[in-house]
């Protein structure tokens, strides 16, 4: 008893009781991030809106001009044809991802020996690093070497040579499928994890009810997995949209710029021209577009939240 | 040991208005249980005692401290709750001595303390466990051993018992009561069964919107309730109640309703005098009812319709109706009646309550 | 399950299956098989008649000795490990310090403040990179591990405080009641009980963002100019590439030996990972 009074009123410790506050904890916890964040995110941020409204190159400090870089970059031909692209890449690559990830999550939601193992597999063109895989794509795509063409040829579908990457609109092609590629794991792990909240009682009860695979499908599983879905489908859009190393790896934005987006565009014309003000209006030039898919995800997630 | 004293004590949320004006002394060594239904606040006062909710006005005292600005772990006090809190990630005998650890005790002190609690519960065999490998009950002892070796000045139940099953609750409840008389600590109880609240506590506290509706032993709530709250809250089945008025006929006051013309007795009278031509909610536990005989008086019988007849071996519940009202009766299982019969019942005088209509409060 | 026949079972299961895995696996056969294929083997053209695409029966080690001894790819294996750890450590301890405010503590503006760093998890590195490059300039850190290391936070820590927010709501608030009851300081509740118990959140979050720095790609290529100072993508990618010609033996064996650290870490704690990647979607 005495033991327990002395150590409990013991000699008063300044910095515990301060954090004994709620408030001066939280503030404390979330310091060190609220530094990062600013310096890092923040001040970027402003600073490339700063640069965006002056004619700043490397080594030579700007003056204000305005909106003129911005108007400048309108009216840029590639420009355009970037701001194109990239829309087409994020909405073709995006449905491709969610059908076929979809059709592999169904599968993987079966019982079968080794599933686990499978799955883990599947992983890997996520979690290998993207430049890495990509260049293994490039090897298949070259010109000369190409083991798609010569499997082609083997099936007996082809007789000239394909030149993948060199041709405008095969480039993009496959580039689009080297992210379908890279992309289809994510989609299908998160939702075979979306599918794995829904009781087989649901399913099992849908059959009582006269419901074939077609139908427990469109009316029990679809309705319940879409909350996820479209969680997943708007982190792989904003994702997709800044995307940059599958295509700095396999055309750097050619052949004749056929293939650039936003942000290899402004790589482009930032860092290799050395142009930063025009650069740091490209890159903002996808702020618009990214602040209303997070908008929107914000609003979604809160209503999905409150129901 | 200590005793606990809450004066004036309030709590606001940002809209909602939890505890109002709670005022209590809790002796040394008394077991006090604060029962209600949820939401009562009754919870709320408890963290407060505890240190876990900031109080918004009045003070707590334990011992002779004023406790309103100590965080929990100057307040030398122990916790048991609802889900058991186990540190997962700890064996049985590091779960109890944690508490002292964080208290900088010896480690021989520590060892020799959790043994003791250990033996006092029967849980030696279990030291070495991490609460998953538990069962209920037993998680249940660990967590009562957690509180033990601590000695504190007060324990403090947030509905222990709760997530036991049935069988489980009435035994550690009987566990619970030897363990007190054995420790003699001070004891704040929270629950909302009404049956732990009367079997446990010294003194029972029922609350109900944050206000205090009565405070007592368990007999006083059972025979005098204050009001119709506690009245209707105590004992199972509850307390039947039927809108009456009050009528004097000569020198008797009579207890109106449809189908019901009751006496009321000379005693319970003399209160009522006042209330003579306003209305009342009379009310008589079913316990207090019982198939009329050729003994008794006219004025304390009526007449009911059987609904329900339910068998529980030791007594027969009766689900009646007088008139508009329902009640219960409770009667011996050698009783033969059946369904849509019309039987009389007859009301033990001395144990009928009035309440007034619109305040509820007894009268 | 419901299950129909056996053919059925091949046609719209096993099938698509090994489809499925054939697609998605291949590439890395293929990193591979180039990895230990002589030179004479890999650069016959895809029609000639003795193109052997998938399997050689002279395997070598030549790509793997040019890496190590002609490049610096160990240095930037190094370079790349030393960066990752740091910039996982120095996420983990602010987003699980920031997770726990923000899941267990009440004060004012929460609410906005995990709002806000929600929105920074989904700025993507290549909205800032040209700006920051100026900033990493005027700090005097560029062409340094430090460069990467305080830059990668940024994107690591969004992602570890919305995972670990998840994992600390999971946990009863009970439990560190208890032990500020049993005599613990908010803090010490937060150090012996909570961090504990949230352990495998942490393993998750560690190792997702381990990952994330080991892939980073833009920020490397910007921030860092001298070869010795690269990491493994960056370093891959512009110097094993002489003008226009491939060298597509090392370059293979560069991306499969700069793929093996993670693809073991990621081995190690595939169940972690996965419950990373789901909870980074779900919070």
């Amino acid at each position: 008893m005495a033991t327990t009074t002395e150590a409990a009123t013991g000699t008063p410790r300044t910095r515990t009781r301060l954090l004994e506050d709620e408030r001066w904890l939280a503030f404390f916890l979330l310091m060190p991030t609220i530094v990062l964040l600013a310096l890092f995110i923040a001040y970027p941020f402003m600073k490339g809106i700063l640069l965006s409204v002056t004619n700043t190159r490397v080594g030579v400090p700007g003056e204000f001009v305005g909106l003129a870089i911005f108007e400048k970059v309108w009216n840029d031909g590639i420009f355009r044809e970037a701001a194109w692209n990239t829309i087409y890449y994020t909405a073709v690559t995006t449905v491709f991802k969610l059908a076929l990830g979809l059709w592999l999550a169904l599968l993987l939601n079966r019982h079968f020996r080794g599933k686990a193992f499978i799955r883990a597999f599947i992983l890997l063109p996520f979690i290998i690093p993207t430049v890495l895989s990509t260049f293994a794509w490039k090897w298949m795509f070259d010109p000369t070497f190409s083991v798609l063409n010569w499997l082609l040829r083997e099936i007996g579908v082809i007789d000239q040579r394909i030149n993948w990457l060199g041709d405008p609109d095969l480039a993009m092609g496959c580039i689009i499928a080297v992210n379908v590629w890279r992309g289809v794991p994510f989609f299908a792990i998160t939702l075979l994890a979306g599918l794995q909240t829904i009781s087989p009682e649901l399913h099992e009860a849908a059959a009582i009810d006269g419901a074939n695979a077609r139908q427990r499908f469109l009316y029990v599983t679809w309705p319940l997995l879409l909350p996820v879905t479209m969680v997943v489908v708007l982190f792989s859009v904003i994702q997709t949209f800044a995307d940059f190393q599958l295509v700095y790896v396999l055309t750097e934005g050619g052949p004749a710029n056929a293939t650039h987006l936003f942000a290899t565009y402004a790589y482009q014309i930032g860092v290799r021209t050395g142009l930063l003000s025009e650069g740091a209006a490209i890159s903002l030039a996808m702020f618009p577009v990214l602040f209303l898919v997070v908008i929107f995800q914000l609003l979604y997630i809160r209503r999905v939240e409150t129901r | 040991m200590a005793r606990v004293l809450l004066r004036d004590l309030n709590k606001h949320y940002e809209t909602f208005h939890a505890v109002k004006d709670v005022s209590l002394e809790i002796q040394d060594r008394e077991f006090v249980v604060l029962v209600g239904p949820s939401g009562c606040g009754k919870t709320t006062t408890l963290r407060m005692i505890a240190g876990l909710e900031a109080i918004t006005s009045g003070e707590i005292l334990i011992g002779d401290t004023v406790v309103n600005e100590l965080p929990p772990m100057d307040r030398d006090i122990a916790m048991v709750f609802q889900n058991y809190a186990l540190y997962p990630h700890m064996s049985v005998r590091d779960n109890m001595a944690f508490g002292l650890k964080m208290r900088k005790f010896e480690r021989e002190e520590i060892a020799r303390r959790v043994k003791i609690a250990a033996d006092i519960l029967g849980i030696e065999s279990l030291l070495h466990r991490k609460p998953r490998q538990l069962s209920g009950g037993q998680r249940q002892r660990v967590a009562l051993g957690r509180a033990i070796v601590r000695n504190p000045q007060v324990f403090l139940f947030d509905e222990p018992l709760s997530n036991l099953d049935a069988k489980l609750r009435v035994q550690m409840r009987v566990e619970l009561k030897k363990l007190h008389e054995r420790l003699g600590t001070t004891a704040v109880y929270v629950t909302h069964d009404q049956v732990e609240a009367m079997t446990l506590g010294d003194r029972v506290v029922v609350m109900k919107d944050g206000w205090v509706q009565q405070v007592g032993d368990p007999l006083e709530l059972y025979n005098a309730p204050a009001n119709k709250f506690v009245a209707g809250f105590i004992g199972s089945p509850g307390m039947n109640f039927a809108a009456v008025s009050f009528q004097r006929e000569g020198d008797t006051l009579l207890a109106v309703n449809h189908g019901l013309r009751i006496t009321v007795p000379a005693p319970i009278a003399a209160r009522l005098n006042g209330h003579a031509g306003r209305d009342a909610t009379l009310g008589i536990r079913p316990e207090d009812l019982h198939l009329a005989g050729p003994d008794d008086d006219e004025g304390h019988c009526f007449e009911a319709l059987v609904e329900v007849i339910e068998r529980l071996g030791s007594e027969i519940l009766l689900d009646v109706k007088v008139g508009p009202a329902s009640m219960v009766a409770s009667v011996p299982p050698t009783v033969r009646t059946r369904m849509r019969d019309t039987i009389r019942l007859a009301l033990d005088p001395e144990r009928l309550h009035f309440f007034d209509a619109e305040t509820e409060v007894a009268l | 399950m419901i299950e129909g026949a056996k053919w059925r079972r091949w046609v719209y299961f096993h099938i698509p299956l090994a489809g499925f895995l054939i697609w998605l696996l291949f590439p890395f056969y293929w990193m591979m098989i180039t990895t230990v294929r002589p030179d004479g083997e890999l650069y016959r053209p895809w029609n000639a008649p003795n193109y052997t695409p998938f399997w050689t029966n002279n395997p070598t080690f030549e790509h793997i000795r040019y890496l190590f001894a002609e490049t610096l790819f160990a240095t930037w294996l190094w370079n790349t490990m030393v960066i990752a750890l740091a910039a996982t450590a120095i996420s983990l301890v602010c987003g699980v310090f920031a997770g726990y405010a923000l899941s267990r503590l009440k004060f004012p503006f929460a609410g906005s403040l995990g709002t806000m760093i929600f929105v920074t998890y989904l700025v993507p590195q290549t909205l800032l990179f040209i700006p920051l490059a100026d900033i990493i300039r005027n700090f005097r850190i560029g062409d340094s591990p430090w460069a990467l290391i305080l830059t990668y936070p940024t994107f690591l820590i969004p992602f570890c405080t919305w995972l670990m927010m998840g994992y600390f709501k999971a946990i009863p608030k009970e439990l560190e009641e208890c032990a500020r009851i049993d005599g613990a300081s908010r803090w010490q509740a937060m150090i012996y009980i909570i961090l504990p118990v949230a352990v495998p959140g942490i393993l998750s979050a560690g190792i997702f963002a381990f990952t994330l720095s080991w892939n980073e790609f833009i920020y490397a290529l910007v921030f860092l100019s001298s070869p010795q100072e690269k990491t493994v993508p960056v370093g891959v990618v512009s110097e094993l590439i002489r003008g226009d010609v491939f060298f597509w033996g090392p370059l293979m064996a560069g991306a499969l030996l700069g793929s093996i650290p993670v693809a073991i870490a990621y081995s190690f704690f595939v169940e972690h990972y996965v419950s990373g990647l789901t909870g980074s979607v779900k919070g």
